[in-house]
């Protein structure tokens, strides 16, 4: 008796977890799956002002260590000679649907108006660590490099390869104007380091952390993501299925 | 609901029994809905959590701070995708979310309109006098259910924790859940203060995953017990067969 009930539940499992592994890679079902996604962003913007600020925090309540993931070294040779000569010849180019392209150097980019914040980082894997961020707001720049009324997008091009692939990231203009975004090019009262995006690296507080592009070399203002790498908007978007929307 | 509704008349004599409406079509709907999305829940949580199998309270936690509780990863029958897919996990996760808190929000507003929560969910005071109690859980524990018409309501313990499913561990995931949202601790930052911290948020999700897991195990084996065709019946149709009494 208890062996035909183990095996009828065991077959049961079994049963279920094969389904939902063949559900996972039905393309339809996915596709019902992934509409979750547009509903939770829309919903989200519906529920709350645009411009809601992420908590920032006291110095006190920051991270004794801030773990860095993903690159911690970019290793393409390019990045090899802006390590070797301290990013002296590095240049951000702000391009693509804009009037006036912008090709700033370092100590262009924080002569400008700084915006500093401490914020708490939130990994997809689910942990956790609160910083200092310093930087210039994105919409400072996009402003100055005139935005196209037909831009949708803004893509950042990185200097790292995940797998010989170049990382890339964007996100809309509801968050790339956002009071909180920012170019970072300090981190907890220093100059940002290597593992954290040096020399220069995207903050957009109410998405999770592979929204925050490191190692920007390049920010493009588009109309679509559709020609653009694998056409997701971002390098785990396209390799992993993970949400372009990252805010939850 | 647990008003007696004789389909078949009650007969005379020691094997008097009754079929009487037990469940109405809103808690069957609801039931069978819940049991659905509440496993695909749990096992794509499961899946989740194997990102990052550690928990901490406050608002960070990463690896390099103290964690309450590590544990092994999750094995694979238990989870959904079956094997490690973090992107495929939130995917589901996500989606059913949706349904999860689309279907509680509703079944809870109808059953507080006609009544249901107030007649047969909430316990009476007077059955949550001690003595009562006390008795409740003897039974419970010597497997003597309830017969006769005391067979057609909710035995005290029965009530108390569906109760807590309902009105306590299921709004607690949710919140919980919508507290680990960047997006969402920005859009209403009491999230943040309720739970005190993203982190503690997630821990609170956890221990509430956790024991509605141990609800499912106690209510399924309480099924068993209390002859699981004539439950599982009133859980489909509606109609239920009241044990005949016990001849002391």
């Amino acid at each position: 008796m208890i062996d035909r009930r183990r095996l009828i539940l065991g077959s049961g499992s079994a049963l279920l977890l094969g389904g939902c592994d063949r559900l996972n890679g039905n393309p339809v079902f996915r596709d019902v799956l992934r509409s979750a996604e547009g509903l939770t962003m829309r919903a989200g913007r519906l529920m709350s002002d645009r411009a809601a600020l992420a908590r920032e925090f006291g110095e006190a309540d920051m991270s004794p260590v801030f773990r860095s993931n993903g690159t911690r070294l970019p290793d393409t040779a390019p990045y090899g000679r802006h390590l070797a000569d301290g990013f002296a010849n590095y240049r951000l180019r702000v391009d693509g649907l804009v009037a006036r392209p912008l090709s700033l150097s370092l100590a262009q980019i924080r002569a400008r108006p700084i915006r500093a914040q401490i914020t708490r980082h939130d990994c997809v894997e689910g942990w956790s660590a609160i910083g200092k961020w310093h930087g210039v707001p994105l919409g400072l720049l996009l402003k100055e490099a005139s935005l196209s009324t037909r831009a949708r997008f803004v893509v950042f091009h990185c200097m790292d390869e995940l797998g010989g692939r170049p990382y890339y990231e964007s996100i809309d203009l509801v968050d790339a104007f956002h009071p909180q975004t920012i170019l970072a090019w300090g981190m907890n009262n220093r100059v940002l380091d290597v593992p954290h995006g040096a020399p220069l690296r995207l903050r957009v507080e109410r998405q999770l952390g592979y929204k925050h592009a490191k190692y920007v070399e390049r920010i493009e203002a588009v109309e679509s993501l559709a020609g653009i790498h694998g056409g997701r908007g971002g390098f785990w978007e396209d390799s992993g299925d993970y949400e372009w929307y990252g805010g939850i | 609901m647990n008003e007696l509704h004789p389909i078949t008349p009650v007969n005379n004599g020691a094997t008097a029994e009754a079929v009487v409406r037990r469940h109405r079509l809103s808690t069957r709907l609801w039931h069978w809905l819940s049991a659905v999305t509440v496993i695909v829940m749990l096992m794509s949580g499961m899946m989740i959590f194997n990102a990052h199998p550690r928990l901490y309270w406050g608002q960070f936690g990463a690896n390099l701070d103290p964690a309450w509780l590590e544990l092994p990863q999750f094995p694979g029958w238990a989870t959904i995708p079956s094997t490690y897919d973090l992107a495929g996990a939130r995917r589901w996760h996500l989606a059913f979310a949706w349904v999860l808190g689309a279907t509680l929000v509703g079944y809870l507003l109808w059953s507080l309109l006609n009544g249901h929560l107030r007649r047969d969910i909430v316990p009476h005071r007077r059955e949550l006098r001690p003595r009562h109690l006390w008795q409740d859980v003897k039974d419970h524990a010597r497997l003597r259910f309830p017969t006769g018409a005391a067979a057609a309501h909710y035995n005290t313990l029965q009530k108390l924790s569906y109760a807590v499913v309902l009105l306590l561990l299921l709004p607690l995931l949710i919140l919980s859940g919508l507290a680990m949202s960047p997006a969402m601790d920005a859009a209403w930052p009491w999230l943040l203060d309720l739970f005190m911290g993203r982190q503690s948020a997630r821990s609170v999700h956890f221990i509430c995953a956790a024991l509605i897991a141990a609800f499912i195990l106690v209510h399924v084996l309480a099924v068993l017990l209390s002859g699981p065709i004539n439950e599982v019946r009133s859980m489909i149709t509606g109609r239920y067969r009241l044990p005949p009494e016990r001849t002391r």
